[in-house]
């Protein structure tokens, strides 16, 4: 189990520098970023040239990618145009957008996997049909028409939230981006569940359970669900790392200033520091999420064993 | 997506005069007595917030609430008034003896004197403080020691034509005449910096202090800024409000949904979707004023089919060909207006707008605009493409729609096509390289309420927003003589006989001004915008 996972860690190591250094050719292709520096005016020759010095654009890309990449290793990620360090930046940002994935990944966990247990043990019932509509009306529907359907509805129609998230973007004024957000996930999460538990309902070890007489409740928490789950909390652990990462059209939506907002800002002034900064904590999610999908397989089923 | 219909929107208000009273109470209630305070839309400053270092309407927004320079622009007519300056004199248009007016201070308690606006401009000038609004000092003598152009070793720290008397008094000598100098003054740049500014730049950057009518109470960098009014504030411009909250909008789609929920009191972009229907939501709560900003076709006149005999007619060709009346009213819902020179409306006819001075030459006419395009020689390679940065702005619109109207006068589908570039960086990039083959977007916002900003700085051979990099002797001479002109409606005569020269080639297209728009909630009164498209904020009244 310990070197499984210190064999998971090492190969992030080869994935974390080619996702960086990627990102950092992307950006840098776009063009000369101290241009829209001044408006639309020509930034002075001199001034220009101290501040490509100043956030170390003068140098060949190859030399500024190794530069940043040993700054990065002692913590430093640089500076904005904008004066501000980016790990100052990320320490705004993340905190709101971690708490947007948790209220999102509530949802799916909550209302997808209760969703699909409910239909695959109905197949075919009323209730499994109508939720089976519903799911793909959702899955069918963009988000940014959910987000802005729900915030004119529940914002300026019924008054019921406020349009926007407050600075703060406390638990409670997350709740309806974080459905918006979630909305997609979840109406996947219930069809992977759905079809899972029907699935291993006809297994033999399910079967033989209900034969032994264990009471119905057991049998679906213990041996069906558990064993259904697989699939679910695979898409799950991956589903985060996009959540954290495709929260952009729901945080514009919201005005909520998170990774997706900080994201935007920084590719649209092609601020390098900041885009490759904050693209490389989300890979950094994305890997470990899945290191940690890996080993709950292991939890999940008995048969599955690390050596 | 949003609805039109009367019953809908009566409803809307109902929620929003709900939900307005709801957060009135933030500071002391609401009740009309200048201690209520006010919410407002802002967008993250892209520079850090410097008087010299910012050069956006963000920044400039908050810069103009907490600071005082020597001159003010009259929000209703943009005038250059007196302000901290208490006299402003000089005999020869190049040496001013400016004396500031006693009894100021910084919101610190600290004496504005003479020294503060030195120490300030001479922190502006400066090379080695990376400030983008540098080049305002460029016609202070010394500025070339202190800021070589070529970005060598700057072998001066402090401007030498700057000399501090005394407390209230200092000089200023230019390297050349330039009569209309005071008048700059109102700009941001020239704002003065409290001592704490040089102690403490980090501290201060986190929570600025200034002169003016509101101090900084709270600042979180990117998304808010609470500003109140400061009591002690010894100006007659006091604000008529306990203070105003700016918060950050990434989509001003946002903020004006948030405007009909009541969630927010003034917005001061009200987005392209929405024009539309901004006037059924918001009735006369809905600003739409002129602005000192003028959009254009600029030409790089670095490539040669753009550079040689007969090109000019062309230019005023495609200028022709330009529906402005119908471009301006569907598009922009008359939120611009057609150009009819290649200054701004809020200069009045005394500053030097000249409604009509285009003439002809930006009317519409197919005929005549397909006769003049084949008399210049046709279309350099039988088509023009005009670049644009997709963006910011509604700027694909209208460039389709230029180019329809275009091809429709010319009778040929391919004539014109819209080039989008990604970012207004990679924009700007090109433009910098010289790497416009064809026309591309120039936009104008003015710096200052005079004509000289609208000439020198975009036509004057090698000027700073000489984009195109036109030139042309004779318009160079009229601006020379114009500045050295001390009389200022000679001045402006002769800044207008250069503005004719730029008609005569077709410089640049002149097609629309840009208008400030606003909309504001039932609590506010007395909302304006300035001559800059920023809302006046200490003349307005909550409750």
């Amino acid at each position: 189990m310990g070197q499984y996972v210190v064999r998971r860690l090492l190969q992030m190591i080869p994935v974390f520098i080619g996702a960086t250094l990627l990102i950092f050719l992307m950006v840098n292709v776009m063009g000369d970023p101290v241009a829209g520096l001044c408006g639309d005016r020509q930034c002075d020759p001199a001034t220009a040239a101290r501040l490509r010095k100043e956030f170390g654009l003068d140098k060949p890309v190859g030399q500024q990618y190794l530069t940043y990449l040993a700054n990065v290793f002692t913590g430093d990620f640089g500076t904005a145009f904008n004066g501000r360090p980016v790990t100052e930046l990320m320490s705004s940002a993340f905190p709101v957008t971690v708490r947007l994935t948790v209220v999102a990944v509530l949802f799916e966990i909550v209302i997808g996997i209760t969703l699909g247990v409910v239909t695959g043990l109905r197949r075919g019932r009323p209730v499994d049909t109508t939720v089976l509509l519903i799911t793909l009306v959702v899955i069918s529907v963009p988000t940014f028409v959910t987000g802005l359907l729900l915030q004119l509805l529940l914002g300026v129609e019924w008054g019921w939230i406020k349009p926007s998230v407050s600075t703060d973007a406390t638990f409670d004024e997350l709740i309806v981006p974080g459905l918006v957000l979630a909305s997609v996930s979840l109406a996947y999460v219930t069809r992977l569940t759905r079809t899972s538990i029907a699935e291993n309902r006809r297994s033999d070890y399910v079967r033989t359970a209900i034969a032994k007489g264990l009471p119905r409740r057991r049998v679906v928490t213990r041996h069906l669900l558990r064993n259904s789950l697989i699939p679910v909390v695979t898409f799950i652990g991956t589903d985060i790392g996009a959540l954290m990462g495709g929260a952009i059209v729901t945080e514009r939506i919201f005005n909520i200033h998170g990774v997706g907002y900080q994201l935007y800002q920084g590719i649209l002034r092609q601020n390098t520091q900041t885009v490759v900064g904050f693209v490389t904590v989300l890979v950094l999610v994305f890997l470990v999420a899945n290191l940690l999908v890996d080993l709950l397989y292991a939890v999940l089923d008995p048969r599955i064993r690390y050596a | 997506m949003r609805r039109a219909t009367h019953a809908k929107w009566a409803a809307c208000a109902a929620a929003a005069a709900l939900a307005a009273t709801a957060c009135g109470g933030g500071d002391s209630g609401s009740g009309g007595d200048g201690g209520a305070v006010l919410s407002s839309s802002w967008g993250d400053p892209q520079n850090p917030l410097e008087p010299a270092n910012t050069n956006e309407v963000q920044g400039g927004k908050v810069l103009d609430m907490i600071f005082r320079g020597l001159k003010r622009y009259d929000p209703g007519t943009g005038e250059a008034k007196d302000m901290l300056a208490e006299k402003i004199e000089t005999s020869d248009s190049r040496n001013f003896t400016i004396t500031v007016k006693d009894g100021w201070t910084f919101s610190n308690g600290e004496k504005v004197t003479a020294k503060s606006f030195v120490d300030a401009w001479n922190y502006g000038a400066s090379l080695k403080n990376n400030q983008r609004n540098a080049y305002f000092f460029g016609y202070i003598e010394g500025y070339d020691k202190t800021h070589p152009e070529d970005g060598s070793a700057q072998s001066a720290d402090t401007l030498s034509g700057l000399t501090v008397v005394d407390d209230r008094t200092f000089t200023v000598k230019l390297s050349q005449k330039f009569s209309t100098f005071p008048d700059t003054l109102g700009y941001p740049a020239f704002a003065p910096l409290p001592q704490a500014f040089f102690d403490d730049h980090a501290g201060w950057l986190s929570k600025p202090v200034g002169n003016g009518p509101y101090t900084v109470d709270s600042y979180t960098r990117g998304s808010q800024m609470s500003l109140r009014a400061w009591d002690a504030y010894p100006g007659a411009d006091k604000a008529q409000n306990g203070g105003v909250d700016l918060k950050v909008y990434t989509d001003n789609n946002t903020a004006y949904t948030d405007l009909m929920a009541g969630n927010l009191d003034l917005v001061d972009d009200v987005p392209a979707a929405q024009l539309k229907n901004v006037r059924a939501d918001l009735g006369d709560r809905y600003l739409n004023t002129p602005a000192g900003i003028i959009q254009t076709l600029a030409f790089p006149y670095y490539d040669k089919n753009w550079n040689k005999a007969g090109t000019e007619k062309v230019r005023t060709g495609l200028s022709r060909a330009i529906d402005r009346d119908q471009i301006t009213d569907t598009i922009f819902q008359k939120t611009r207006t057609p150009a009819g020179d290649w200054t701004s409306p809020v200069l009045g006819e005394d500053g030097g707008f000249r409604e009509g001075l285009c003439g002809d030459a930006c009317e519409y006419d197919p005929d005549a605009a397909k006769k003049l395009i084949e008399e210049g020689g046709g279309l350099p390679g039988g088509q023009v493409k005009i670049t644009y940065n997709a963006d910011t702005g509604s700027h694909k619109q209208w460039v389709d729609a230029v180019c329809n109207s275009i091809n429709n006068a010319l009778g040929d589908d391919r004539a014109c096509v819209g080039n989008p570039v990604g970012t207004f960086a990679d924009f700007r990039g090109r433009i910098t390289d010289l790497k416009m083959s064809g026309p591309f977007r120039a936009g104008w916002q003015m710096d200052y309420p005079l004509i000289q900003n609208f000439l020198q700085p975009l036509y004057y051979t090698g000027a700073s927003s000489n984009d195109g990099k036109w030139s042309n002797k004779e318009y160079d001479d009229l601006i020379d003589q114009a500045n050295a002109e001390s009389d200022t409606a000679k001045a402006v005569g002769l800044f207008q006989d250069a503005e004719d020269v730029v008609r005569d080639n077709m410089a640049a297209i002149p097609l629309w001004y840009q208008n400030g728009s606003a909309g504001f909630s039932e609590r506010l009164s007395d909302v304006k915008l300035n001559p800059f498209s920023v809302p006046v904020y200490d003349e307005i009244k909550v409750g």
